[in-house]
This record gives structure tokens, C-alpha cells and sequence, in this order.
């Protein structure tokens, strides 16, 4: 036992130190401008403070980037999640919106189940067009994300849904325990799944598939199931971030909802050390990219960067951050190729200098 | 994998099948009925934005009522929000020979070359609600719109003309369209230009909302957080400024009292939120402009000069005035 915390702990240090070196700057820096920025404060019975903000605002994305380092990790990409979370938002609220009693937990929960029931059947969509018929993830979901937004449109004819429904806006805007529900609900999915990847052979076959569909298959790993199954937990992600992003302002908006939800999570998902070639995952390292990210955006409206600026201003940053992890990457590589005996962690090295 | 070209037909069908049926569901209903008659009735081809928000919502129906109110054949087409789209069903409505074409640009550059073809084919063009930045006039007949900086600039005196006895500075936050569209770039100016007026009037912060209540609801959050004082919030549309409600009642202050907000548009929420009390002011930008593009239409079919920039009605409302308007609101 201690065996493994031991061979684990330098391994974790190594992936999160530079993400989180670049999220602990952006709040320093944050602090210095404005040192009421990690001021947290109980109002109406729960808190209230920009770092709150920052991690309800984030919620939704780490859930789309959860789903998105599976299908990452088995070397696919699932850009159709914006979509997804637009039309599952537009479902729920507009069955919500047709409700004699909004407020009525049966009307929420029918809603919830119509607008996941969706979601499964355009994640297996996804699902049977990358593992059954072998199209490139990439054109595959392609589809999806450029219909989907057609169909969302469809759902709310073009309309934005507003609801007041209590129970719905409280997947939102609730709190629990004075925390934010929706952080809550991001977490809990979060240790739902490294629980599924990590204290089964899931997530093992997940990285062995990522790493060669073939030689999985070979070794007798059904690949396809695999894969498969990714692109439906994304999809169930991305409804559940719909839910969210349409809870925040109680209203569906199939035009905005999710808009470019896909690029940040793919952006998380990297920041947090995953490689886009597949293999090895890190969890851990994808939530703290989808902190990084909503940050940075808060970081804009806190520090008032005008608007004509912000757009470069997250592009250096995220430059940065892409360059800060390069040089360990390289250095790594260095001591590889030097001759060093290639431990068991080598070959998923292999897979990591990808994106330096 | 193994059967590349079986998968790449495949891919094709899938995708096409998926997307027909996308733009068959957002961009049509209109296109077919009652041609090929060989009457006389005026064919004008329209090509809408798409359908970002209720406001575009509005002016679409706007526009497919007052076409069968007037007994005009309506070509309507969807760009969702691409320009090539937009060319593409200009260049349609060119070959279809119909007798007018209006569009709104979903960007204000690059229509040159497809405006010349419609010019070539004799084809008279009206744009509505959008400019674009063609140097030569010749290519349209005339812009049908709203005056953004004059939508700015109603809702600045209002202010203006609200706080003239303030003593102290008055702080205001302002919650900006998408960066670099003509609306929230011409809202602002309108707005600056008239709070100049008055030096205690300061803007403190000013950020985009992109437009959307979550924009602007994420945006206010921060503001309410980074200055203490904020007196007035200027939203250039009502969705964000209804995003920017709930950042405001969360913050523990009341929206409309402690803090008075003025934003663009009226659109149903707006008014209904105008009418409660939580918006102090709403200047219009009306997308009801269904019958006067019809009326230009029949005009520069039947040869006569137009204006080449015609406003589209609107007016500003108080929170008295929502009240009375908003039972014959139709957006």
C-alpha cells in the first residue's frame, strides 16, 4: 500500500505542479490587484466571494472535460458537447416550461430523464459512428456539433425558454452545506469517475486502448465496447453540464448554451497534462484545467481588461501554461534518450510529448 | 479503417442527411407554398441571420406575417449566422429571378462581389437591421434599421436627465454586446456621447456579456465584487441585463432601487421585468420591421426612388409605460 502512495506521489507532482503553479499566479496576481479577491463571506445563509464564483462558473466545464479526457484517453475527440448541453438544457426547460407546476420535483425530474434519455441516444449516436463504423472521432462528432445546434434551435424554436422552476434553477444556483450545488454535483461526478477508472481495470483498458486499439484488441480487450462506452459518458456529462448552464440564468438559450464549451474542455483536458494522442489520463490534472480556465475568465472581468484585449490576453496566458509544462517534457525526453533504463512508466512518457 | 472509401461514404451520407435535415427544420416553412403560378405577385427573397435570440425570432415572424399580410411571395433562408450561407442564397434568389432581395449581413464586410452579381441581374437589393460597409452605394437601394447610437444615446439622457440633482459621482457599469458588432460598438458611443453631459457621471467598468444572460450575469458577478459602489448599470441588450439580475438580487441588493438599470431592446422579459419594477429604462430597437420592408419592396419593384436610410419606428419605456404596453407586446 504505502508502495504504491510512493511510486504515485512524485508521479502526481510532476503532471499537476506546473498547471497548478499557473492557477496559484493567476490568483496571486488577482490578490495583489484587488486583495479582496479571495474574500469569502457568508450571505444568506451560504457563501458568497469571487473564488465561490470561480468554482460554481466552473462546474459545468470540468463535467464536459471529465467525459472529454475518457474520449481522449481512448484517442478520439468528442466535439459535439456543446451541442449536447444546448439540447439537453432546451429539453428539460422546455418540458419544464410546459408544466402546469413548474416548482414540482416530478416535473423536474421528468425533464431531467427526457433530456438524458437524449443525450444516451445522441452519445451511442456518437458512439456507433467512431467504434462501429470506424469514422474519425473528429468528423464523427463533427456532425453532431454542427446539427446539434439546429437541433436545440428545433426544441426552443428559436426562442430562448425562460422557466421559474425552483427545483430546477437549485441544480444551478443551489447550495448545499453553504457550498454551491453545482460544485458539488461536478465533484461528486468527478470521484464517480475516478472511482469507475481507477479502482476497476476500466480506466487501464481505457489507456491500453488509447495506446493501440489493436494490441488491446489482441489482447483481448473488446476496443469497440470500450469506445463505445466513452462518447455515451461524455454525452451524460454534457447533459448534465446543460442542466447547469441552463439552471444559472433559468433559461434555455439553444444558440448560447454550451457555446465553444468543446474547445475549453479540450483546452483543460491538455492543460492538465493528457495527451491528445491518447493513453494516459489524469482526472486530477483535467479539473484543475477546467479551474485554470474559468480563472482566467474571471480574472478578465475582475482585473476589467477591455473586452478588445481579453481574447490575447487568455491566448498568452494559455501559451504560457503550454510552454511552462514543455521544457519538463523535453527535459524528460533528454534523460530517455540519454540511455536511462526505460521504467515501467516509459512508453506512456511516449504518448505524453505529444502536445510539447 | 480497413474499408476507407466505405467509411468515407458513409461519413457523407450521415452528414448530409444530418444537416438537410438541420437546415430543413431551422430554415424553412416559408419556401414553398404558392409558386409557380406564373401571377404577377412581387417574389422577394429574404436572408435572415439566423436565430440567436428572441429578438431575431421576433423579426423573422415580423417579416413572414407582414409578407402574406401584403400579399408578397416570401423566399426565406436561414444563414445561421455564416456569410457564406448569406452568399450562397443571395446567389439562389439571383437565379430564381426574384424581384427583390433583403437581407440582414451577418458581418458588415465582403459583399462586393455578390451584390454586383444582383446588381447585373437587375435584381434591386434592400438590407435591414445590419449595414454593410460596400463604398459603393449603387450596390443597395436602401438600409432599413434601427440607429444603435441613437438607441445609446436615449438611454444616456435618460440618465442624464435622472440624476441631474446628484450631487456625488454616479458610478455605472456597462455590459457591452459581442466586441466589434456595429450595435455594441454604436450603443456605446451613443451612450458616452450623452452621459458626457453631465461630468458626475462615470463609467467605472465596462466589459462585453456577448449579448447573453450568462454573459452578462458572470460579468455583473465580478463588478458587484470589484466596486463597491455601482449606482447604475447600462446593459446594450434586456438579456443581459436579466442575467445581471440575478448576479445583483444574489449579491443581496435590489435590482431597479439600489442599483438602476437601463438596457436596449424591449423584448418580452425586458418589458415584463421593466413592468416589475427591476428595469428602470428600456430603449427600443424594435424587430418589427416586417411591414415597412414590404412597403419598400412594392416601392423599388414599382420603380419609385427610396431613401437610401430609412429608421425603423421605435420608442423608449418607463416602467409606467410597460405596464400599459405590455398586454400588446407581440415579442
Amino acid at each position: 500500500m504505502t508502495a504504491v502512495a510512493d511510486r504515485l506521489r512524485p508521479l502526481t507532482a510532476h503532471r499537476l505542479f506546473w498547471p497548478a503553479l499557473v492557477l496559484v499566479v493567476m490568483i496571486a496576481a488577482n490578490t495583489v490587484y484587488r486583495p479582496g479577491f479571495l474574500a469569502v463571506e457568508v450571505k444568506n445563509g451560504h457563501l458568497y466571494g469571487t473564488p465561490i464564483d470561480i468554482l460554481r462558473l466552473s462546474a459545468p466545464l470540468i463535467l464536459v472535460a471529465l467525459g472529454m479526457t475518457l474520449v481522449i484517453a481512448t484517442g478520439g475527440i468528442d466535439l459535439s458537447v456543446g451541442s449536447l448541453c444546448a439540447i439537453s438544457g432546451a429539453i428539460a426547460c422546455l418540458h419544464i416550461s410546459g408544466a402546469a407546476d413548474q416548482n414540482s420535483p416530478a416535473t423536474v425530474a421528468t425533464a431531467l430523464a427526457l433530456a438524458f434519455g437524449a443525450a444516451l441516444v445522441l452519445g451511442a449516436w456518437n458512439g456507433v459512428l467512431v467504434a462501429v463504423i470506424g469514422i474519425q472521432p473528429i468528423i464523427a462528432t463533427l456532425i453532431l456539433m454542427v446539427a446539434g445546434r439546429g437541433i436545440a434551435q428545433l426544441v426552443t424554436e428559436g426562442q430562448i425558454i425562460t422557466i421559474n422552476s425552483g427545483p430546477y434553477r437549485a441544480i444551478g444556483l443551489g447550495h448545499f452545506l453553504t457550498l454551491p450545488l453545482a460544485i458539488l454535483i461536478a465533484l461528486a461526478a468527478a470521484l464517480l469517475v475516478a472511482a469507475f477508472t481507477r479502482r476497476t481495470a476500466l480506466g487501464l483498458i481505457v489507456e491500453s486502448v488509447g495506446g493501440n486499439a489493436e494490441a488491446s484488441r489482441l489482447a483481448g480487450i473488446r476496443s469497440r465496447r470500450i469506445v463505445f462506452l466513452v462518447y455515451v459518458i461524455s454525452a451524460v456529462c454534457a447533459a448534465l453540464a446543460g442542466f447547469m448552464v441552463t439552471a444559472n440564468v433559468s433559461s434555455a438559450d439553444g444558440n448560447a448554451a454550451g457555446l465553444w464549451i468543446e474547445l475549453d474542455a479540450i483546452l483543460a483536458v491538455v492543460i492538465g497534462g493528457t495527451s491528445l494522442a491518447g493513453g494516459r489520463f489524469s482526472l486530477g490534472g483535467t479539473v484543475l484545467g477546467a479551474l485554470i480556465i474559468q480563472t482566467l475568465t474571471t480574472t478578465v472581468y475582475a482585473m476589467n481588461i477591455s473586452p478588445q484585449t481579453s481574447l490575447l490576453f487568455k491566448a498568452v496566458v494559455v501559451i504560457a501554461v503550454c510552454l511552462v509544462q514543455a521544457p519538463a517534457f523535453r527535459a524528460r525526453l533528454r534523460r530517455r534518450r540519454r540511455g536511462a533504463e526505460p521504467g515501467p512508466a516509459a512508453p506512456q512518457r511516449e504518448k505524453e510529448q505529444v502536445p510539447a | 479503417m480497413r474499408s476507407r472509401s466505405t467509411a468515407r461514404t458513409v461519413i457523407a451520407a450521415f452528414a448530409g442527411v444530418l444537416l438537410a435535415a438541420s437546415v430543413a427544420a431551422c430554415g424553412n416553412s416559408d419556401t414553398g407554398g404558392g409558386s409557380g403560378d406564373g401571377n404577377d405577385k412581387i417574389v422577394l427573397g429574404f436572408s435572415q441571420v439566423g436565430a440567436e435570440s428572441g429578438w431575431r425570432t421576433a423579426n423573422t415572424t415580423s417579416i413572414k406575417e407582414a409578407a402574406a399580410a401584403a400579399g408578397i411571395e416570401l423566399k426565406f433562408d436561414d444563414a445561421q449566422q455564416k456569410q457564406e450561407n448569406q452568399i450562397k442564397a443571395i446567389r439562389n434568389f439571383i437565379q430564381q429571378k426574384v424581384d427583390v432581395i433583403a437581407f440582414s449581413p451577418v458581418v458588415e464586410s465582403g459583399w462586393d462581389t455578390v451584390l454586383k452579381e444582383a446588381k447585373d441581374a437587375k435584381i434591386p437589393v434592400i438590407l435591414t437591421d445590419r449595414a454593410v460597409d460596400s463604398a459603393d452605394k449603387s450596390l443597395y437601394k436602401t438600409f432599413l434599421g434601427s440607429d444603435f447610437v441613437k438607441e445609446g444615446r436615449l438611454a444616456g439622457e435618460w440618465l442624464v436627465e435622472q440624476k441631474k440633482a446628484a450631487s456625488g459621482p454616479v458610478n455605472i457599469v456597462e455590459l457591452q454586446g459581442t466586441t466589434g458588432s456595429a450595435p455594441a460598438n454604436d450603443r456605446k458611443k451613443g451612450f458616452a456621447e450623452a452621459i458626457a453631459a453631465n461630468p458626475n457621471l462615470k463609467i467605472v467598468a465596462s466589459q462585453s456579456g456577448d449579448f447573453t444572460r450568462a454573459g452578462g450575469k458572470q460579468v455583473m458577478e465580478q463588478f458587484l465584487k470589484a466596486n463597491p459602489k455601482i449606482d447604475v448599470l447600462f446593459a446594450h441588450n434586456d438579456d443581459m441585463g436579466l442575467g445581471a439580475l440575478e448576479a445583483i438580487t444574489a449579491a443581496g441588493k435590489t435590482p431597479g432601487k439600489d442599483i438602476t438599470i437601463i438596457t436596449v431592446d424591449a423584448v418580452k422579459d425586458g418589458m415584463q421585468a421593466l413592468a416589475d419594477g427591476k428595469f428602470n429604462f428600456i430603449a427600443e430597437c424594435s424587430p418589427l420591421l416586417g411591414p415597412q420592408l414590404m412597403d419598400l419592396a412594392k416601392k423599388v419593384k414599382a420603380g419609385e426612388e427610396v431613401p437610401a436610410r430609412i429608421e425603423t419606428e421605435e420608442t423608449t419605456f418607463t416602467q409606467e409605460q410597460a405596464k400599459e404596453a405590455l398586454p400588446n407586446r407581440k415579442y
